[in-house]
């Protein structure tokens, strides 16, 4: 199969990636081998698995925070490095990472201001996300004044602030109680839906990997390579009903014997791609 | 508010405890004092070693000498406080720009701070009363046009000498304070390094100076006394001091006043560093809440 050039249309093209980390005394972990992935454009993708797997690692080398030891990241047809210093992504991490003397408008509007972006369109922007993200009451509020949801919700209205084209959040809702963790997914899908934004996803859920992503990828560790991509169609529109239909229940399965494939088959190595 | 007023009638009852005790201890204590084998443990209780209280504010109220036109012992040395504290603050000023300049060539370049912070740490080891001289000696061959090094400008020198390794160490630690998913953030906004100072590291590095900042401050004005009683500058409190002690002998009273002044320098010294911090509640907030 001939691999096609990275076309534009493509939010993250990532082809034949590995990361090797050097643990000193000249041994070495493989965190990623030779990984291939294509996100489409607006597509919602999450990344699965145990830990070390190396999806977190897989994020952090489309957000060129780390470098790949092998193989080309390309995102929206440039380098991960141009694409970084474009601002063609924005990014949440687990922990919202929100800087405690700026107030929740201020922490939003923290990338604008960065690049310079006017005062009247910085006001705009924050005014509009705040609003998305339901925060509207808590503009002139602190961090350490909220919830530790409603510090996520700012994170990612942090990380929509330059309506970027992908989206790149590593296990965002980790750290939250259930409830909020489902109610914090619901309010994700509309928000990719509204902006139309490619979503790269990293989790330990399946539930929520199923809940929120048209594709699952289902990773294996040690050295992490993908085992096997899951399709998810359950539409575009997706209530709090969609956790009780059976087309979920399918989908979960599915994704739960990709991830337990070495206990359930004795054929290791197999290829599922 | 009140909390404020608490604890400044507290400071103010400490005092007044002091000199309850000091009080006590003269009126019950052997006028030799007490020694255990030949070691002095408490001091005599004469008017000599230990002048009533209301001998040294007596004393203070009056002429420093009795030469005709002389000023009262209480406004040569609150004049002398002012000048010395004048020093200690450009000492500190000066202090304060090496200390966060070196602090933040250390953080910049990994290799500047193995290179440099031992040398920092190797310069508070030479004894102050040891550099004195020196820079004294060094500073009266400065001479630029109509400028003309002066003996107060060496008492500064000294006084930054101790205040700015406070402040190196300090702004080094608020500098690199920030969690490495702040400075991710920053990468992957691609903010440079300029950029990142102003709006993480700098910011971050509030609650770090300011402590700093109390205990610079504190070394300026020590490093000013001491270097005023060992150049003999003239016009600060630590000339004062040496003049006064040394009528101790025939004026034992007179010798409490320049001290006190002193220590109401420190306190006047970190009262506006909390001054300062109380303007910058917003970059404290982890302090508060923590």
């Amino acid at each position: 199969m001939s691999i096609p050039a990275p076309s534009s249309a493509s939010a993250v093209d990532v082809r034949g990636v590995s990361r090797v980390f050097r643990t000193g005394k000249g041994q070495s972990v493989t965190a990623l081998d030779d990984v291939s992935l294509t996100v489409a454009a607006g597509q919602f993708v999450s990344l699965i698995g145990p830990s070390g797997c190396g999806k977190s690692t897989l994020l952090r080398l489309i957000a060129d925070l780390d470098t790949p030891t092998g193989g080309e990241i390309h995102v929206f047809g440039k380098t991960a490095r141009q694409a970084r210093l474009n601002q063609a992504y924005g990014i949440a991490f687990q922990s919202a990472g929100l800087l405690p003397w700026r107030t929740v408008a201020a922490n939003i509007e923290l990338p604008l201001h960065l690049h310079n972006v006017p005062r009247a369109r910085r006001a705009e922007r924050v005014r509009e996300l705040i609003e998305l993200v339901g925060l509207a009451d808590f503009a002139a509020s602190f961090p350490d004044q909220l919830s530790g949801g409603m510090q996520q919700r700012v994170a990612i209205a942090r990380s929509l602030a330059e309506s970027p084209g992908l989206l790149l959040m590593d296990e965002p809702f980790g750290a939250l109680d259930e409830m909020t963790r489902e109610r914090m997914q619901a309010e994700l899908v509309r928000i990719s839906a509204e902006t139309g934004a490619a979503v790269v996803f990293v989790t330990h859920s399946i539930p929520e990997a199923v809940f929120l992503s048209d594709r699952v990828v289902v990773m294996s560790p040690r050295p992490g390579r993908i085992r096997a991509i899951v399709d998810v169609s359950l539409g575009e529109v997706r209530g709090e009903l969609l956790r009780e239909e059976a087309g979920f229940f399918a989908a979960v399965t599915e994704v739960r014997e990709a991830l337990h494939l070495d206990q359930a088959a004795p054929a290791r190595g197999m290829d599922l791609r | 508010m009140m909390r404020l007023w608490r604890r400044l009638g507290l400071g103010a009852l400490s005092i007044v405890l002091l000199a309850l005790l000091w009080e006590a201890y003269k009126a019950v204590g052997p006028a030799g004092g007490v020694d255990m084998a030949g070691l002095q443990l408490l001091p005599r209780t004469t008017d000599l070693a230990m002048p009533h209280i209301a001998d040294m504010v007596i004393r203070a109220l009056e002429p420093v000498n009795s030469s005709a036109g002389s000023a009262p012992v209480w406004i040569a040395v609150l004049l002398a406080g002012v000048s010395s504290l004048g020093t200690a603050s450009v000492g500190l000023l000066i202090g304060s720009v090496i200390g966060v300049l070196l602090a933040l060539l250390m953080q910049r370049f990994r290799l500047a701070e193995s290179a440099v912070l031992p040398w920092l740490v190797l310069s508070q080891t030479v004894p102050l009363i040891a550099l004195a001289p020196l820079i004294v000696s060094w500073g009266g061959r400065v001479q630029i046009g109509a400028f003309e090094w002066e003996r107060w400008m060496s008492v500064a020198v000294i006084a930054a000498y101790l205040a700015f390794f406070p402040m190196a160490v300090g702004a080094l630690r608020g500098l690199q304070s920030p969690d490495a998913i702040h400075t991710e953030l920053m990468r992957s906004y691609a903010a440079g390094w300029w950029k990142s100072l102003l709006y993480l590291r700098l910011p971050a590095s509030v609650p770090f100076l300011l402590p700093a900042l109390r205990l610079g401050a504190a070394s300026a004005i020590i490093g000013t006394v001491v270097a005023e009683v060992s150049t003999g500058a003239k016009g600060g409190i630590g000339r004062l001091i040496i003049e006064y002690a040394q009528s101790g002998s025939s004026d034992p009273a007179k010798a409490y006043a320049p001290i006190a002044v002193a220590v109401v320098m420190g306190l006047i010294a970190a009262g506006v560093v909390a001054a300062l911090g109380l303007l910058l509640p917003r970059y404290r907030r982890n302090e508060i809440s923590a």
